[in-house]
């Protein structure tokens, strides 16, 4: 067995791709069944089409309206006044709020669950493996309003004594310069994300790093590798692009969270330069919060913020397809 | 790895090991230093001193197993107590949330709560239940699971299987655009077109659509992850044998893959579940018990919740059970939880791992 | 083989025990119908309550700060027309007044009048007629503050004005001081927190300052928050929560929530002394309001830099919104009973006990011809 020539980065996939291509391309057979599938699962797919086409142009009509009588610049204005006359409204503080707090989010996030993942699938012992798992699932279901009564609760004081330590010691960098105000800001928001994206990052990597080849962990064991030879040779770069996609799932649920963010953070129209100090916004917790009250067109403004949240979420799915696409060799199936 | 392996190797086969409690002594004595140091800075925070520890703990092993095993096993050991550190960071607040839910909630929590509605108790007094809420949100959550969940694995199912060309695409393409739709979007567009538009009134379908179209990116993302994951060997040994495509994806690629989906529809259950906008806008909501998912208002347990939470003012009848609703929802979503795991383990193939 | 079918099996019954388990909790619960009558008021409201043909389902939405005052006019006219159930969802008046020009709802609660547009929207929905305003609710806003050892605070507009735009940042400010010379103030920085979503109570208090500190407040008003600084939290629930926590912290909010650790400041309007945010002097001052609406339309206008003795001048009145002519056939029955109860002598009486302030007699009394004008 010659390993040292795959050794390199990665496990080798368990087959090309190309050869089930040529299989299928000879078969050229298609029985009655075979229709009958194809035809349900392209109906799903295209039944999901209809939906987002539908939501898209519902969507844009109505940012339409409101983009057309915004009289400030909609991407650069500092204000949400939609029932000014003229309305002004604008999103740069919900662009850099949601930016910031999903940033702070994943950077704490993404490591710890991909370092729970592994203790689950090769760490842990067994018997405690299965009931950890079940519990990081359990906590997925905690709903976000729970989450946000928590983090208004129990999480922000305790974090009084962070903020000080960060402010002692990092005050002089700017943005971890703190004045002083109830712990809700944009810092506090991204911790507390973090904790909430925790479980489905956890989930999906671990089932991910589950399937990982046993064969190729064997042999490495066999050759002497440490523990941690295996995983970073075998087990990481088959998971690479489960992890990528549990992440973008966590990243999806940390830009679009709402009633947690409404709860925690004390929202304003203004960027601080200090994540640590009370302000900012981000766009879900913007729409929940002003939509109560909101008349037709500032529902229609929220609506466009709404329509910008998606495109936003869009250049991240797309980056990480992107991601996902160039390792597509050490996935299984032929997709 | 053969330079690895090739490289500084101990001249005996079992080199220098760590005695089997040194993690613990390293723990002990790391949780130690940061108590230590927290004491004689003054610092009361409990996060602190936890870093503090944990911090030194990672050191300390990386530098004893360094001076004693060498650097592989060292870096090893690094490796193992940094997933240890991950993972009990991640627990301590999980479980103080837990923890919270459970002293609070457990105050009004009992058999009457459970079995009655909220009736005509107005919110400032005590008393009442969430019986109503249970239902609501059973059923929305219900309708829901029954529409999304085929669907959506039958997406996965013709992107992965079958998926080439231009439809794959825009399909892909389109349920990463629905993985960004901010759920009170979701909830307004079936406001616009069902009950505005189409004129159908408030019901808990109505809810239940909006949940659908939350739910439907969310299955088909991780259901379309864990067929990947199925090696192509299964499938060809199957194709092989004669058995037609559709034959080797039911009795084959999914059976394989049916503890992951299980997990992704679970995961998406519990997204759905704790929904409150949508629901809000489009339930209604009621006080009274209303089993018909079809007609008239019908309330839901995240939106009392909320509600409750909101006409509280922090303290009171109404923020007791909140607490308490909250306790039995993540109950709820435990228990059914528990249910699918028991399914998917009892239907999963064994593959002697 | 055998395995899996026995395993197919058992999922099977697993099944079976869900659904049966279901449909065991579906028959099993029950309505609550209430504590009963703690109060003697109880017994007395019910005599008179017309029920006439009223039944059905009737939807509402709109205001929260009213929401408590719905619960217990609702409960009683349940109570007594058992055919009838009424659905108020406390959403905020804004969506309540855009359902109300939907059509969604059969009447809507709101803490302003309807403007000229949604007037006109409403033309759509009541054919024949428009969307009135009746009010039928007040309630005094309350300045909570948290500050340790410091009772009985008593402030002005100016300071308020102030406060609450930054520039007084010390609980020891001289200004604060001269208002109570004999209060212990402490040196502590002032955590002023405001309502983050719109309200119509940041409405109301921003209008009052305004109307009484017009050089210190510059700003136009509204339903959102519009001075910089300050910190804000979700709803009155989450402005009490964090006054609740935070030493030194002052905030505006409904009276009921007002408790536990929150104390209300006095207002020192110009009257022989300061005024106190009770449900009487909330009275005292709607009053004083006049009638601004035309022809059915009932809203109101309250003199908000009133120096009038035990008059509390941050006021708010919440109406109930309907069409005058062409409200909804199957609903127009209960909607009408519904607001002739509310409107009625015991309607209005429970409201004290809820922390609002019934609206005085000579308006109510043109409510009650309108109400019973409705068609």
């Amino acid at each position: 067995m010659d390993i040292s020539t795959k050794k390199s980065d990665a496990p080798p996939p368990v087959s090309p791709p190309s050869e089930t291509e040529q299989k299928r391309a000879a078969r050229g057979v298609t029985r009655p069944g075979d229709r009958v599938f194809l035809g349900l699962s392209r109906g799903s797919g295209i039944f999901l089409l209809v939906i987002m086409a539908a939501i898209a142009a519902f969507l844009t009509y109505r940012s339409v309206i409101a983009i057309s009588k915004d009289e400030s610049n909609f991407l650069t204005t500092f204000e949400w006044n939609p029932t000014a006359v003229p309305p002004s409204f604008g999103i740069a503080v919900l662009v850099y709020g949601t930016v910031i707090s999903s940033i702070i989010a994943m950077v704490i996030a993404v490591p710890i669950a991909v370092g729970i993942a592994l203790f689950i699938t090769h760490y842990a012992p067994r018997r405690l493996g299965g009931p950890l798992s079940y519990v990081i699932d359990l906590l997925a279901a905690v709903p976000s309003i729970v989450y946000g009564l928590w983090g208004a609760l129990v999480l922000a004081p305790q974090l009084i004594g962070l903020f000080g330590w960060l402010d002692d010691y990092f005050g002089w960098t700017g943005i971890l310069d703190w004045q002083g105000g109830a712990p809700r800001s944009l810092f506090t928001v991204g911790i507390l994300l973090a904790i909430m994206i925790l479980p489905i990052i956890t989930s999906v990597s671990r089932e991910v790093f589950r399937q990982a080849p046993q064969m190729h962990q064997e042999a490495a064991l066999a050759l002497g590798a440490t523990r941690w030879e295996v995983i970073r040779m075998s087990v990481l770069p088959f998971g690479r692009s489960g992890v990528i996609s549990a992440s973008m799932l966590g990243l999806g649920r940390a830009l679009g969270e709402t009633m947690a963010v409404a709860t925690v953070l004390s929202p304003s129209f203004e960027i601080n330069a200090s994540l640590l100090d009370p302000g900012g916004g981000t766009f879900a917790q913007n729409i929940a919060s002003k939509f109560s009250e909101a008349s037709e067109m500032g529902r229609d403004a929220l609506i466009a913020s709404g329509l910008v949240l998606f495109v936003i979420t869009l250049l991240v799915n797309g980056g990480a397809r992107m991601i996902i696409a160039r390792r597509a060799e050490y996935s299984g199936a032929n997709a | 790895m053969s330079q690895t392996v090739n490289d500084r190797r101990p001249s005996s086969l079992q080199g220098a090991t760590l005695p089997k409690w040194s993690p613990y002594a390293i723990a002990a004595g790391s949780i130690a230093l940061g108590l230590g140091i927290s004491a004689a800075a003054g610092l009361d925070s409990k996060i602190q001193w936890g870093l503090m520890a944990a911090v030194f703990f990672v050191a300390a092993s990386y530098g004893i197993a360094a001076k004693v095993e060498g650097k592989r096993q060292a870096k090893d050991r690094v490796a193992t107590s940094l997933v240890w550190v991950a993972f009990l960071l991640a627990v301590i607040p999980l479980v103080s949330l837990i923890w919270e839910t459970v002293k609070r909630g457990v105050k009004v929590l009992d058999v009457y709560f459970l079995t009655h509605s909220m009736g005509l108790v107005t919110d400032t007094e005590p008393g009442g239940g969430i019986y109503h809420a249970i239902l609501g949100t059973l059923e929305q959550v219900g309708i829901a699971t029954v529409i999304s969940v085929p669907i959506g694995i039958l997406t996965a199912i013709y992107l992965v299987e079958y998926g080439r060309g231009r439809l794959a695409q825009a399909v892909t393409f389109f349920v990463d655009v629905m993985t960004g739709i901010p759920s009170i979007v979701a909830g307004l567009f079936v406001l616009s077109f069902w009950i505005i538009i189409l004129d159908m009134g408030y019901s808990g379908f109505a809810g239940a659509m909006a949940l659908t179209i939350l739910m439907l990116p969310v299955i088909v993302r991780s259901t379309e992850e864990m067929l990947k994951l199925v090696p192509n060997e299964l499938r060809e040994a199957s194709l092989a044998l004669g058995v037609p495509k559709w034959r080797t994806i039911t009795k084959v690629v999914l059976p394989t893959s049916i503890g992951g989906i299980t997990t992704g529809v679970m995961l998406a259950i519990a997204r759905i579940t704790g929904e409150t906008a949508p629901v809000l806008l489009l339930v209604w909501g009621s006080t009274f018990i209303n089993t018909d998912p079809f007609d008239g208002p019908q309330a839901s347990l995240p939106m009392y919740i909320y509600q409750q939470y909101a006409n509280s003012g922090g303290s009171g009848a109404a923020y007791d059970r909140a607490w308490a609703a909250a306790l039995t929802l993540i109950a709820f979503v435990m228990i059914l939880n528990l249910a699918a795991r028991g399914i998917a383990r009892w239907k999963a193939p064994k593959t002697g791992r | 083989m055998k395995l899996q079918r026995k395993n197919r099996l058992r999922a099977l019954s697993l099944g079976a025990v869900a659904v049966s388990g279901a449909l065991a909790l579906t028959a099993c619960g029950s309505d609550d119908t209430g504590t009963g009558s703690s109060d003697g008021s109880t017994t007395a409201a019910n005599s008179s309550i017309k029920c006439d043909d009223a039944k059905g389902q009737l939807l509402a939405n709109g205001s929260s700060a009213q929401k408590n005052a719905i619960d217990a006019w609702v409960k009683q006219f349940v109570t007594a027309c058992k055919d009838v159930q009424i659905n108020y969802k406390s959403e905020g008046s804004g969506a309540g007044v855009t359902a109300f020009t939907q059509g969604q709802v059969a009447f809507a609660g709101s803490d302003s009048a309807l403007k000229p547009e949604e007037v006109t929207a409403s033309k759509e929905v009541c054919k024949g007629g428009q969307g009135i305003d009746l009010p039928m609710v007040g309630g005094p806003i309350a300045v909570g503050y948290n500050v340790p050892g410091v009772e009985g605070l008593v402030l002005d507009a100016e300071t308020l004005a102030k406060i609450f735009d930054s520039k007084i940042s010390n609980w020891n400010d001289a200004a604060i001081a001269k208002l109570n010379p004999d209060a212990k103030l402490p040196d502590l920085k002032i955590q002023a927190f405001h309502r983050s979503d719109e309200s119509g109570t940041t409405d109301n208090f921003t209008k009052y300052l305004i109307a009484a500190a017009p050089d210190q407040w510059k700003y136009e008003g509204g339903k959102a928050w519009q001075a910089k600084g300050g910190q804000s939290a979700s709803g009155s629930s989450g402005v009490a929560q964090q006054v609740k926590q935070t030493s030194g912290a002052i905030s505006y909010m409904e009276l009921s929530y007002a408790k536990d650790g929150i104390a209300s400041a006095k207002l020192d309007t110009g009257a022989s002394a300061p005024v106190e945010a009770t449900v009487e002097n909330a009275t005292t001052a709607i009053a004083d309001a006049k009638i601004v609406g035309t022809g059915s339309d009932l809203a109101l206008e309250l003199n908000r830099a009133t120096k009038a003795d035990g008059a509390y001048p941050i006021t708010l009145v919440t109406y109930e919104i309907v069409c005058d002519k062409g409200n909804k056939a199957d609903t127009l029955a209960a909607t009408k009973a519904f607001l002739t109860y509310i409107a009625s002598e015991d309607g209005q009486k429970i409201l004290a006990e809820n922390d609002y302030a019934p609206i005085p007699e000579e308006i109510i009394a043109k409510v009650r011809t309108t109400v019973a004008s409705l068609s």
